[in-house]
């Protein structure tokens, strides 16, 4: 599993496209220069933007043994940065640019029991995990998260697949998983995967340390693209450089103020360096953090945020009511490096 | 016309290495808690062993800043941490503790290899972990056999692994290199046999009513004081894959019996070999010669080593050299002899697991 990430581009094409849950495709690529996916690598691909070139992340659910056919899952977000409506509109034939694979989440081999944990399109992470563990005999279980079959990709098939070792859990059917109980179960020799909401991600990562299991052991992977709460316009300030933007739904802040000329550092691009961060100045709103490089205490102290997945939506009044229409939108004053 | 599509081993004068294979990273006495430097198949790794004992293989460069973590120090139950910024991983190549921030980030890890200790060695596997069986550590069951005695060393080449595998199936060199200790005339002139399955290659070849060799006279001196006259001299070279020798060697006296299997009246050693590719044209070549007789001889353990040490010096300056050859006359091919059957089958059976691993050969540019 040499974590190899040299990014090699070049061309794919795609070859089959189908539907596999509402709002969700499977699309087949035929890439250039095949390279067998191990389980938990995906691909970077360019996509266009509102006429501007830009770069997603896929994970591969499938890839054929020499690597000639890599399959990926793409979920149309009803408030996604523009990417998945892009590649909603390919089709059979269509050229892309891709990287080959690359490994962010390597699977290790060799753990007593392992737990693969997928909250809605986070599956397309753990389908390839979960058939290399079954093929290893390993002990496993893939547990399944989301709010309605008819949302769930893969579903039927992964039943048959892995049969008992599948476990679902479904928001409308009064199933939801229950993050305490899921843990609870758990031993120190057990390896957990996930992929999922940041909400999920969230709640585990804390609970697992509560739990007493070791940190190691618990292994995700983010592409830095859901929050805690549905994206909301906002307006972001720099009074050092006289800069002020408003950032819509579909795009991150740090997209949003290069576009505005600022010089920006950054890193993964998926709030896990903290390379992006900015000083918070003066917060008009509340900040949805989507990171996981701050801790919990300093995501509360709301002083400084990953600019590159999280955002600010307007305070939700404690009382629960229903926030007055047109209300001005939420503004965070920043200073950055 | 038809061009018949060759695949002949024929102009293939180096091969890569496959890395669905286990490979000798070091002897076991050489990785203890401090962390130990090796390469093998081009890979870096740091070799320690955790509070346990359990033999730990990390891809040797962190993932922050690829400082060399066998410069750090191991910490904790099974940690070791990076001499440079401090983050520790644990022996699955995780990273544990981050300093400089509140949360680990999740990619953070290492390249874990899968590591075995047997036979006094240390086998690491850095292909595909799924596959990584330790049922397929080739047998040198003799290393550690208490039925068996002797010691060896490590010799450093600047050769491909492939050239030291060509030597030690082609023994007739013997004749010409090793003249004044395990040579012998009749090695060349005599017949030999090969045969090969999926994973070995056996090449034996029996020399009746010789002259015995200084170093073999000797060792029948040490356990039949006195003896004198001629031998039936027995030398079977066993590979298995990917780049393990063991060959049978002895003499007994003439005539009794050994040829069919009674080996009682001579001397029966073990040379063991094993030879890990570091680089495209460097490699470590483990050996050990065990023997069973005088088991508790310490003494002549020791002179063994030393003599076969001195026998081996020989292969190394030809080998070297044969290397260096090579690599300034890139067009010059190599021909093949009869004598070179052993060495064949070995490169075809290495290339075959090179193709099923997709990686073809491909000449060195
Ligand atoms: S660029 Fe890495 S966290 Fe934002
Ligand atoms: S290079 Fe290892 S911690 Fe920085
Ligand atoms: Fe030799």
């Amino acid at each position: 599993m040499a974590a190899t990430n040299v990014e090699v581009w070049q061309h794919a094409s795609v070859v089959a496209i189908d539907q596999v849950a509402i709002d969700i495709q499977r699309i087949v690529l035929e890439p250039q220069l095949p390279k067998r996916a191990e389980p938990g690598s995906h691909v970077d691909l360019k996509v266009v933007i509102d006429g501007e070139q830009d770069k997603r992340s896929y994970s591969i659910v499938e890839s054929s043994d020499d690597g000639t056919r890599l399959t990926i899952t793409v979920f149309k977000a009803p408030a996604s940065r523009g990417g998945s409506v892009y590649m909603h509109g390919l089709a059979v034939g269509d050229r892309l640019e891709i990287t080959q694979p690359l490994q962010n989440f390597p699977l290790r081999i060799g753990a007593k029991r392992y737990v693969l944990l997928a909250g809605g399109i986070g599956v397309t992470a753990l389908v390839n995990m979960a058939r290399t563990l079954k093929d290893a005999r390993a002990d496993y279980t893939l547990v399944y998260a989301g709010r309605s079959r008819e949302a769930m990709a893969y579903l039927e098939p992964l039943r048959e697949e892995h049969g008992e070792n599948l476990v679902v859990h479904v928001d409308d059917e009064d199933t939801s998983l229950q993050v305490p109980a899921l843990l609870a179960g758990l031993d120190v020799h057990t390896e957990l995967y996930m992929c999922g909401p940041i909400r999920l991600m969230d709640a585990v990562r804390r609970q697992w340390t509560d739990s007493g299991l070791s940190y190691p052991n618990l292994r995700y992977e983010t592409f830095g693209n859901s929050g805690w709460f549905d994206p909301e316009e906002f307006v972001v300030r720099i009074p050092r450089l006289g800069v002020e933007a408003t950032i819509p739904t579909g795009r991150s802040m740090l997209e949003a103020l290069e576009s505005a000329g600022v010089d920006m550092m950054f890193d993964c691009r998926k709030g896990e360096c903290g390379l992006c961060e900015v000083r918070v100045l003066e917060l008009d709103g509340t900040i949805d953090h989507r990171d996981v490089f701050y801790s919990e205490r300093q995501q509360n102290a709301a002083t400084k945020m990953c600019c590159c997945v999280s955002r600010v939506i307007r305070t939700v009044p404690a009382d629960g009511r229903e926030r007055p229409a047109g209300h001005s939108l939420p503004v965070v004053t920043i200073d950055v490096s | 016309m038809t061009i018949v599509e060759s695949t002949s081993s024929t102009t293939n004068k180096t091969l890569r290495f496959p890395l669905n294979a286990w490979y000798v990273a070091a002897w076991d006495r050489e990785v203890v808690r401090k962390p130990l430097a090796v390469r093998v198949a081009n890979q870096p790794l740091a070799l320690y062993r955790t509070e346990d004992g359990e033999v730990v293989a990390l891809a040797d460069a962190c993932w922050h800043r690829l400082a060399p973590l066998s410069m750090g120090k191991v910490v904790g139950k099974d940690g070791i941490q990076c001499p440079y910024h401090g983050i520790v991983y644990n022996s699955a190549g995780r990273c544990v503790s981050m300093p400089a921030q509140e949360v680990l980030n999740p990619s953070a890890t290492v390249p874990s290899f899968p590591a075995v200790e047997r036979y006094r060695f240390i086998w690491v596997w850095l292909g595909d972990p799924l596959l990584a069986d330790p049922d397929k550590i080739p047998d040198m069951h003799q290393m550690d056999d208490p039925k068996w005695a002797g010691d060896g060393e490590t010799i450093d080449l600047d050769c491909n692994y492939q050239l030291v595998l060509d030597n030690l199936m082609d023994l007739t060199h013997e004749e010409f290199i090793h003249t004044s200790s395990i040579g012998g005339k009749n090695i060349s002139s005599s017949d030999f046999i090969v045969t090969h399955g999926a994973n070995s290659v056996t090449l034996s070849r029996w020399m009746i009513d010789i002259e015995p060799v200084p170093f073999m006279r000797g060792q029948m001196n040490a356990k039949f004081p006195g003896f004198e006259g001629n031998v039936d001299r027995w030398q079977i070279i066993r590979y298995e894959f990917p780049s393990t020798i063991c060959i049978d060697v002895g003499v007994a006296k003439t005539g009794t019996g050994a040829p069919e299997g009674d080996r009682s009246q001579g001397i029966n050693g073990y040379v063991m070999n094993t030879i890990s590719p570091s680089t495209d044209t460097t490699s470590r070549y483990f050996w050990a010669w065990m023997r069973n007789y005088l088991l508790d001889s310490q003494k002549l353990t020791t002179q063994i080593k030393d003599g076969i040490a001195g026998v081996f010096r020989e292969d190394t300056a030809m080998l070297n050299a044969q290397q260096v050859a090579i690599d300034a006359m890139p067009s010059y091919e190599f021909y093949n002899l009869n004598i070179d059957a052993g060495g064949m089958w070995i490169r075809r059976l290495i290339e075959r697991a090179l193709e099923a691993e997709g990686a073809p050969w491909q000449p060195r540019t």
